[in-house]
């Protein structure tokens, strides 16, 4: 048995936790946590990057498997990653330090108490993506609601305690069927080990309506249209860090799933669903994009726009082809750059004028130049274009939904026709134009923090937009092989 | 009279509350005494259950009318223990409310008699004895703030209302006299006939009676007005105690005698099941006092042990059993934190006063956090467990309806639990309620609040216990 570095991986944030749990929160020691925070996530950083150079591309197996007895005879704790998982884990240890350094100006009060949740939200969130036992999943898959209610609850704007709850109670309703879901499979096959499961597969008569449990949860997380009316008041309401961390991984989850067990344990269900798959997908694309063209939250307009860039990834998941899956993933790992980065960029100038509103603002290009370049970056790797990472993903979707379905690859492009229209018109409205507000001229650039931050956003959308071979390296066996199960499953239906 | 040791325990008690009674009677100013004493008592005859009777085969006593087996004495020690420590945390309350005297401890004791021989039982005249004598203790307990109209009102409440359940048990206990020609259950489970209804109408009556002492929809409205107006520690003995005792004999009414009519009863148990767990969330929903908050939610939990017995299988008996353990640290935790809102002598028991608790005192509130969400079922916490394994046994039973009614229960449930959490956690504080409190209600608070919280890492120990209950 090597040193477990995944149990290591999720277990640090916690240690992190728990050793700030135990020092006084007082004002002089504010630093203080914040350093041992911010050291405790890059410490579980670089062991991630370790981790992606001694993962083995050329396999689709799982790899730093730990299997150990949990309860006797029922469950094992069993994690492990493969070409899928390895990305969004290290997007969620990137992310968090981002997160952890970015809290300087947005939370004033019980700092101490907001490391502590975001740490413990790091750990389930990496528990999600390297469980491999389906009760495993589904407690971190449902215990990281516990921090972010806090987070959005005591540390949120004004309409916080209602959208709190909204986001609690919307995502345990969906998830409360897929526990059912997971406890049948155990009583149908004996065992909820997913490697096992990959292995026995479910039987076809049974799949339609797991799957159906499991979509609940997923698309309330993902979030699908007409689930999706949560994600936009936990997004406003949410403290910056909150926001990111929503944005740039917990929606993350819900997409890894439909890769891993919708499509993974059900195969031929999914092949039964994907036209309603398709539907809501071009519905959320579409709409969803509309109504972000109208907002004047620039917050709010981001979290629209996040829900059009998850329609884009429900579709490509689920063409089912190497490309749409690769671009499907690529995509959610640029969302992941892109909107926590977005999230960052209104974080900063509402700690500066404390609105969001998009009419207060306009013109700032002269006062904070920096603060428009780096704002532009994100705002074109948004809409998607060519030589950011934003790029990639759409175009492998949009190219796969071609090879499958014309009409829907369609209407489709028209939503990333409209997402460029908004995108550019928010970056219009606040960047350019005159300067009317004069209380904007006092406005202070990027300060060094921030400029860390965003920088360090900036460069992997633009390296991956331009050199998307690592990603693709790293995932494509993984993707190759789950395919191939799948049309074998299907095949012999 | 073999085995006349096996039964040691009951003789303890039972001796122990006579010579206390007489200590209390000479020995002037003895309360404090006498509580210790007690104290003592309870744990001792925790030990003894424990050595004498956890592992021995199931055997039976005066001519099969009592049982000892892994079940019973499973429960006998949870009962203690669980009375050891509302005993132990309680003496505060009942010093602030000048009640701390000699019949407190002593009608707890004589309570948890009732319940050891209730939980024994295989008879039913014997059953019957055993619920009444905990009853009856009961009573008096719920108005033992006599100065206070509330309490006396709980206690006369309880007891009318009692007494009719008890009422409609005995006559199911005579119906199934009537038509078996006998009341021991081993007798019955070989006399009677399937087909004669008169059996099902007996079971039916006993079920509500029995129904009624756990408070199971429709058979509830008792409970709030009861676990509202008794003193805060008597309640704690309410929700906790008698359910454990009351749901023993459900398991050993329904599986040893009657199994065989699993299909006449099982649709009872699952509406009892299904109404408890949708009710007790929804009422709760608009409450305002905390305790009366809490008998609705023990309610909503008394539904998912219950939908744990309508299962019919031992996978069933046994996830109740654990269902019932977990609860009762929740329900110690929470009551830990209730026991601690105090300011100038004056106990606070409003939803509204735990406004911004979490700004004065940081580690109430963190732990009461922990216990709310636990008591709603979110993982990793104990409380998830405790109905994941209730639901792996009535999914087993391919009983759907039941487990997705009680799941969506617990996500209308999740929301009064988070409005408590939001009234702690988001809203503006108020003054601090005192802090030093007795060392004993911050240990039983902090031991409960880290069993809750690192159950997930031990999960197998419970099981391993529990899965030694062996009842078909």
């Amino acid at each position: 048995m090597n040193f477990p570095i995944l149990s290591s991986l999720i277990l640090l944030p916690s240690i992190g936790a728990l050793f700030l749990f135990f020092t006084k929160s007082k004002s002089e020691n504010k630093i203080t946590a914040k350093y041992v925070a911010l050291f405790t996530s890059l410490v579980n950083f670089f062991l991630s990057i370790y981790l992606w150079f001694l993962f083995d591309q050329t396999t689709s197996a799982f790899q730093f498997v730990e299997d150990r007895i949990w309860i006797k005879g029922l469950i094992n704790y069993k994690v492990g990653v493969d070409g899928i998982s390895i990305l969004f884990l290290i997007l969620t240890t990137f992310i968090t330090p981002l997160c952890i350094i970015s809290v300087n100006n947005s939370v004033t009060k019980r700092l101490n108490e907001f490391l502590i949740a975001i740490l413990v939200m790091e750990t389930f969130m990496i528990g999600v993506f390297c469980s491999l036992d389906l009760v495993v999943f589904y407690l971190f898959f449902e215990a990281g609601l516990i921090p972010m209610f806090l987070i959005i609850g005591i540390w949120g704007g004004a309409r916080r305690v209602y959208s709190a709850f909204k986001f609690f109670l919307f995502t345990l309703l969906g998830s409360v069927l897929m526990l059912v879901a997971i406890i049948s499979i155990y009583w149908i096959t004996g065992t909820t080990d997913v490697v096992q499961l990959y292995e026995l597969g479910i039987d076809t008569k049974y799949q339609n309506l797991l799957w159906l449990a499991f979509f609940s949860s997923f698309a309330v997380k993902t979030p699908m249209w007409p689930v999706h009316t949560w994600l936009p008041d936990a997004h406003v309401e949410a403290p910056t860090a909150g926001s990111v961390l929503l944005a740039a991984i917990l929606l993350k989850m819900a997409g890894y799933g439909f890769i891993r067990f919708s499509l993974g344990l059900f195969p031929s269900a999914s092949e039964v669903f994907t036209p309603l798959i398709y539907t809501l997908s071009v519905i959320a694309i579409i709409f969803t994009s509309l109504i972000a063209l109208m907002q004047e939250d620039m917050k709010k307009l981001i979290a629209y726009s996040s829900v059009a860039h998850m329609g884009f990834v429900t579709l490509g998941i689920f063409t089912i082809q190497q490309q749409g899956i690769e671009g499907s993933i690529i995509q959610m790992i640029s969302h992941g750059l892109v909107s926590a980065a977005l999230f960052l960029c209104v974080g900063v100038v509402y700690d500066r004028m404390h609105s969001r509103l998009i009419e207060t603002y306009g013109g700032i290009v002269t006062v904070i130049p920096k603060y428009a370049i780096l704002f532009m970056v994100f705002t074109l790797a948004a809409l998607g274009l060519p030589g950011t990472s934003g790029f990639v993903g759409e175009f492998l979707i949009l190219m796969a939904a071609f090879k499958d379905n014309f009409l829907v690859a369609v209407l489709a492009s028209l939503g990333v026709i409209i997402g460029a229209a908004y995108m550019l018109w928010l970056y219009k409205r606040v960047i350019f134009g005159k300067l009317i507000n004069s209380e904007l001229k006092k406005m202070i650039d990027l300060n060094k923090s921030e400029a860390f931050t965003l920088t360090c956003l900036a460069i992997p959308t633009l390296y991956f937009g331009f050199y998307p071979e690592p990603l693709i390296n790293t995932i494509e066996v993984s993707i190759r092989d789950l395919i191939d199960t799948y049309n074998f499953s299907v095949a012999s239906k | 009279m073999n085995n006349i040791e096996l039964i040691f325990p009951e003789i303890f008690i039972s001796l122990s509350i006579m010579f206390l009674l007489i200590l209390g009677v000479f020995k002037k100013d003895s309360s404090k005494m006498i509580h210790n004493i007690s104290l003592l008592v309870l744990l001792i005859t925790a030990v003894i259950t424990f050595n004498e009777t956890l592992s021995i085969n199931p055997t039976t006593l005066f001519n099969e009318s009592i049982i000892i087996d892994y079940l019973s004495s499973f429960m006998k020690i949870i009962t203690l223990l669980a009375a050891f420590v509302v005993l132990l945390i309680s003496s505060n309350y009942l010093r602030t409310f000048k009640i701390f005297k000699i019949e407190y401890p002593i009608l707890i004791l004589s309570s948890v008699l009732g319940m050891m021989i209730m939980i024994s039982s295989n008879d039913l005249i014997v059953f019957y004895m055993g619920l009444e004598l905990q009853s009856l203790a009961l009573y008096v307990l719920a108005t033992f703030n006599r100065d206070q109209l509330k309490s006396s009102e709980a206690g006369l409440k309880y007891f009318v209302l009692s007494a009719l359940s008890s009422g409609l048990l005995l006559y199911g206990c005579s119906l199934i006299y009537g038509f078996t020609g006998s009341t021991n259950f081993n007798v019955i489970s070989t006399q009677f006939n399937t087909n004669e209804y008169a059996i099902t109408f007996g079971i039916v009556f006993i079920l509500v009676g029995l129904a009624f002492k756990i408070s199971a929809v429709p058979f509830h409205m008792w409970a709030p007005d009861v676990y509202e107006g008794s003193p805060t520690s008597v309640t704690l003995f309410f929700t906790m105690v008698p359910k454990i005792a009351a749901l023993t004999v459900f398991i050993r009414f329904l599986y040893v005698p009657f199994l065989n009519l699993i299909d006449q009863w099982q649709m009872i148990l699952v509406f009892l099941s299904i109404a408890s767990m949708l009710f007790g969330a929804i009422a709760a929903i608009g409450q305002k006092n905390l305790k009366r908050l809490i008998a609705y939610s023990s309610i909503s939990h008394i539904g998912y042990a219950l939908a744990g017995l309508a299962t019919g299988s031992n996978e069933g008996i046994q996830s109740s059993v654990i269902y019932m353990t977990i609860y009762i640290i929740m329900n110690l935790g929470f009551f830990s934190c209730l026991l601690m809102m105090k300011r100038n002598n004056i106990y606070y028991e409003q939803i509204d006063d735990l406004s911004g608790l979490s700004k004065n005192h940081p580690l109430l509130s963190i732990s009461l956090l922990i216990i709310l969400f636990s008591l709603a079922g979110i993982p990793p916490l104990a409380g998830f467990f405790a109905k994941f394994y209730i639901f792996k046994a009535v999914i087993e039973q391919s009983m759907y309806f039941l487990a997705i009614v009680g799941l969506l229960s617990t996500v209308v449930a999740a929301f009064y639990y988070l409005r408590i959490i939001k009234i702690m956690y988001f809203d503006e504080e108020k003054d601090s309620y005192d802090k030093d409190h007795n060392l004993w209600l911050k240990l039983s608070l902090t031991v409960s609040t880290i069993l809750i919280l690192m159950y997930f890492i031990f999960p197998s120990e419970l099981i391993d216990v529990v899965s030694k209950i062996n009842i078909i």
